[in-house]
């Protein structure tokens, strides 16, 4: 048995490529991918431009205002904002793990709620407010969630621990007051291969409290 | 139970690398960018097996933006394995592909996608070969050979102690099964990764997500034919291992060669999918089991079959043989015992060490069964293990010589634990466990000691700690810390860890096989100590007693009887410095175990310096119309030796029984003719926080002789208990026995059905 052929398509192995996978979509069906209860929830995407600019590679420019700070970025349209944040800003504080939306350790805060950065195209996050894991601390000091992550020994590798504690913070700013099963709900999307999620839950009410003494979560 | 006094030992302290690891700041492999840096990624065959007729990168090579590519005519050529005699992966494919997956070529590129989009281009013509996926299959001598010139068995191990054929004729009852287990991956949160950058003319640095970086180092100085000396592998922090991160891989390699081609620095991050399908997974095995027993449950005879499915390379797999073997009865003694492992070559992704290496299926195994011949018996599956139970001083008969052992009392525990009726749909399932502490056999040939520290005082009263161990997020880092700090009498803060450099630190063999705490925390212990001795010989001379009337602790060095009398820790560097004309304050410590070789061929000899022990309790819920089930609790005693850091070993506990859970339940690779149909977080479910159970863990700490300050082994074996105890608590709860995992709602209905019957 014989056969030649050339190893044509776009990747290895059987998966479609995040490019070839925009692509084919076209501009407009992929967007921000929501965390609602540890459920995906896709929403349509806000209007970017024509198909012509992804094929050719050309970069727009953008404005993202992250943790407070103004950048000024050039992208192309079918950039995702973890890429953006990590290659081009060097906030490396949010981890990729997956790529496609299915683990949670890209978690950043867009205007308040926890999205998946990997399932969000950099241009639709221009003019909101995007807060990631460094945005958090204010200086030396640590805010009450990372402070509870540490008193309750919350991780182990830490590689999903940013993602997990932005998926904390969003919890906490919509409810300051969860039940452990609404913060076990809340935090299903985030996945810790070293399973320390009871320390996790823990530090959420930890920091619940923390954050109802002082006064609300500021964060 | 506080049986000591220790100031930090035994206490609850949080990782050394917490704060770093909360606010984002921790640095891992995939974080690096270096100026220049070009971005690596690797062909793949696409053919379970298939002879490479030729490979045409033109059209590759000349897309904008790509610097090298990259096939086997660019390395040397020569094999790697994790066992250096049974050497049989190449960098790059040199004529044959033997799974989907194996690495064909590579391509530096200024960008990711680019380095994607060259793979595209690269046309290889091949001739497919017949393959061959199922190992029984694999076995028959008609079968295609995956590697030319050898039968597909890549290892095959056999030994008998005493005579098992006596054994079951003596037996009042003996019983016999099939047990099979399922492929399953690590899924480090973190995918593997490295950058490498070659420095001309001849130095090489490579950034690795690896649990050993002097391992690394020694694979890539064969593979690449350069000095040890010439090449320096550095750890940044590590998003998890499992055992998966243990080997060399081939984009390593690759990484290091299209470094020195481009003269750039090389990163390859795999991609999840490549995680799943060319990185290792654990070894599925076929289990034939035939176990005797007295009518009181005292094991006579234990007999043991075993096929590891081993995938297209040899990776870790005489070792995962041999421990298959030697941990088919530990921690209980058999009087007859008789072992015969075949390990097959099949054109699937390749199968290598896991938390538990090989001892998770055995378990499953000999712990179903147990419960089967206690059930069936009208035995109390508790009292059994309690008759048949290792003690301390015990040698096994494969000469495992136990130093410690709290199994015993683990025992007592969870039977005290045991509420004793269950309503209907409920059920609670037992199961036992031991493990190693480390290794005593050297993988690679080399005269250097297995675990080294080397500690230096800094006059300002901290001192640096220096070890070649890789944290991989375990906690080792913080137990190494605290050992020092105990020693010294100064804070944890006061260590300054330099670890995982090969430039800068002093050889260790790796985060594996559970071996840091017992034996680099023996090195650092005896580093400390030189230091303190140093150090109060100088305050001795100073306050005018002998050096034996001193103690520190607390940032102190004072008189016993007379605690006001002292000096701080600071002061007691300055004076010792000064007492020698200002020479450094080093002390330097090494572990190296007894000599104890392990004969493979006749599995006698002792695995490991210590054995940590454990028992489990789970208990589960089960939907009987839809075969679901729900762990809502797990119970475990484990003797770990003395508890260095609890709030980390309990960590640890927990995360065994996370993954303990998806691999007894769901967590399965999907594999059709040698294709992975489900290398994603979607269709390869992993437990979640909705899904963990509530741990309950107590500490049985059987203070071991050879350990620092007694500790042994934890956080690694405990997962080889987990899954039996679920698949018995189901059995319990239901009455329907499943043979082979994960125990899946279709297969529990069968089960159901087959017993209605
Ligand atoms: S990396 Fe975004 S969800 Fe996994
Ligand atoms: S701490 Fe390692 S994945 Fe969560």
């Amino acid at each position: 048995m014989k056969e030649k052929e050339g190893n044509k398509k776009g990747k290895q192995l059987s998966s479609v490529s995040r490019r070839e996978f925009i692509k084919g979509l076209g501009a407009g069906a992929l967007g921000t991918a929501a965390l609602s209860g540890g459920i995906i929830a896709l929403k349509e995407a806000e209007a970017h431009p024509a198909e012509e600019s992804l094929e050719e590679g050309i970069k727009i420019p953008l404005r993202l205002k992250i943790n407070g700070i103004r950048y000024k970025v050039e992208v192309e349209p079918r950039y995702t904002l973890v890429d953006v944040i990590r290659d081009q800003l060097q906030l490396t504080g949010t981890k990729k793990a997956c790529d496609r939306g299915e683990c949670g350790a890209c978690t950043v805060l867009l205007d308040g709620k926890p999205v998946y950065s990997c399932m969000t195209l950099a241009i639709t996050a221009a003019g909101r407010d995007i807060m990631t894991i460094e945005g958090l601390a204010s200086g030396e000091e640590l805010h009450p969630i990372q402070q509870a992550f540490l008193e309750n020994d919350a991780f182990q590798c830490g590689f999903c621990t940013s993602g997990q504690i932005m998926a904390v913070n969003g919890l906490l700013k919509q409810n300051l007051n969860p039940s452990r099963e609404e913060a076990r709900n809340a935090l299903a999307g985030n996945i810790c291969r070293c399973g320390t999620y009871t320390r996790i839950l823990e530090a959420t009410l930890d920091a619940s409290q923390r954050l109802r003494k002082g006064g609300g979560n500021r964060g | 139970m506080k049986h000591h006094n220790y100031s930090i030992i035994g206490h609850r302290q949080p990782a050394v690398d917490a704060a770093s690891k909360a606010t984002g700041q921790a640095q891992y492999t995939v974080d690096i960018q270096l100026p220049g840096m070009l971005w690596g990624k690797i062909l793949r065959s696409k053919y379970p097996h298939a002879r490479i007729l030729n490979i045409d990168t033109s059209k590759a090579e000349k897309l904008a933006g790509i610097k090298a590519v990259i096939t086997h005519k660019d390395t040397l050529g020569k094999k790697f394995g994790f066992v250096r005699n049974t050497a049989d992966q190449y960098p790059l494919a040199v004529d044959k592909v033997r799974y989907i997956g194996d690495e064909i070529a590579a391509v530096a590129a200024v960008a990711e996608d680019v380095a994607e989009e060259a793979l595209a281009l690269i046309r290889v013509d091949y001739e497919v070969l017949p393959a061959v996926f199922d190992p029984l299959e694999a076995i028959d001598p008609e079968a295609p050979l995956i590697h030319d010139g050898q039968n597909n068995i890549s290892a095959r191990l056999a030994w008998e102690f005493g005579n098992v054929e006596e054994g079951f004729g003596e037996s009042d009852f003996v019983r016999q099964d099939t047990f099979y287990t399922q492929p399953v991956n690590h899924c480090p949160l973190e995918p593997h990764a490295c950058v490498a950058s070659f420095e001309p003319p001849d130095h090489l640095t490579v950034w690795a997500s690896t649990q050993g970086v002097f391992y690394l180092r020694n694979q890539l100085s064969r593979t690449l034919d350069m000095p040890i000396s010439n090449i320096r592998v550095i750890r940044p922090q590590v998003g998890g291992a499992f055992g998966g991160k243990i080997e060399l891989f081939p984009f390593n390699v690759c990484a290091a060669i299209l470094s020195q081609k481009t003269g750039k620095p090389v990163k390859i991050v795999c991609t999840r999918e490549e995680v799943f399908t060319a990185t290792r997974c654990r070894h599925p095995m076929i289990i034939h089991l035939k176990t005797g027993v007295k009518k009181d449950g005292a094991l006579v005879a234990v007999q043991a079959r075993i096929i590891l499915d081993g995938g297209a390379y040899n990776s870790t797999g005489p070792v995962a043989t041999y421990l298959a073997g030697a941990f088919l009865c530990l921690p209980l003694k058999a009087r007859n015992i008789k072992y015969e492992g075949f390990r097959v070559y099949t054109n699937k992704p390749v199968c290598g060490a896991q938390r538990g290496h090989a001892v998770p299926q055995i378990r499953f195994a000999i712990e179903s069964q147990l419960d089967i011949i206690a059930e069936t018996l009208g035995l109390d599956p508790i009292e059994l293990h309690l008759k048949n139970a290792v003690q301390t001083g015990d040698v096994t008969l494969n000469k495992q010589v136990i130093t410690s052992c709290g199994f015993s009392e683990c025992l007592e525990k969870i039977k005290a634990q045991r509420s004793p009726a269950l309503p209907e749909g409920k059920g609670i399932g037992f199961a036992t466990c031991a493990f190693v502490s480390g290794a005593t056999y050297h993988l690679f040939f080399t005269t250097e000691a297995f675990a080294n520290a080397i500690i230096q005082a800094n006059e300002d009263g901290t001192v640096s700690l220096i070890t070649g161990v890789a944290d991989i997020g375990q906690g080792s880092d913080t137990v190494l810390a605290m050992i020092t700090a105990e020693e010294l009498g100064i804070g944890v803060k006061d260590i300054k860890l330099i670890t995982a450099d090969t430039d800068l630190t002093p050889y260790d063999w790796g985060s594996g096989s559970s071996r840091v705490t017992y034996q680099a925390g023996n090195a650092t212990k005896m580093a400390a100590a030189q230091v303190k001795k140093l150090l109060l010989e100088a305050v001795s001379h100073e306050l005018d007693v002998y050096p034996e009337e001193l103690v520190a602790r607390d940032g102190r060095i004072f008189v016993r009887d007379r605690p006001e009398k002292g000096i701080s820790f600071a002061e007691a560097v300055s004076l010792a410095q000064k007492s020698t004309g200002g020479e450094p304050i080093i002390g330097q410590g090494e572990f190296q175990p007894q000599e104890a070789k392990v004969n493979l061929q006749s599995g006698e000899g002792n695995t490991s310096p210590a054995y940590s022990f454990g028992a489990q309790l789970a208990q589960v819920e089960i939907d009987k119309e839809l075969g679901k089930v729900k762990v809502t609790k797990m119970v475990v005693a484990h003797d770990c030796g003395l508890a260095i850091n609890p709030m980390a070993i309990e960590g640890q506990i927990e995360g065994s029984i996370a993954m303990g859970h998806g691999q007894a339940l769901y967590e399965e690779l999907i594999q059709e003719k040698g294709q992975t149909l489900n290398a994603d977080f979607i269709n390869y479910r992993l437990p979640t926080a909705r899904d963990v159970p509530e741990v309950e863990t107590m500490l049985v700490e059987s203070v071991d002789p050879g350990g620092p300050y007694g500790a042994k082994e934890s956080g690694e074996g405990i997962i080889v208990s987990t899954i039996p105890a679920i698949a018995n608590a189901i059995s319990n709860a239901t009455g329907g026995r499943i043979h082979s995992l994960p125990l899946t709602p279709e297969k529990l209905l069968k089960a159901l059905e087959q017993k209605t019957k």
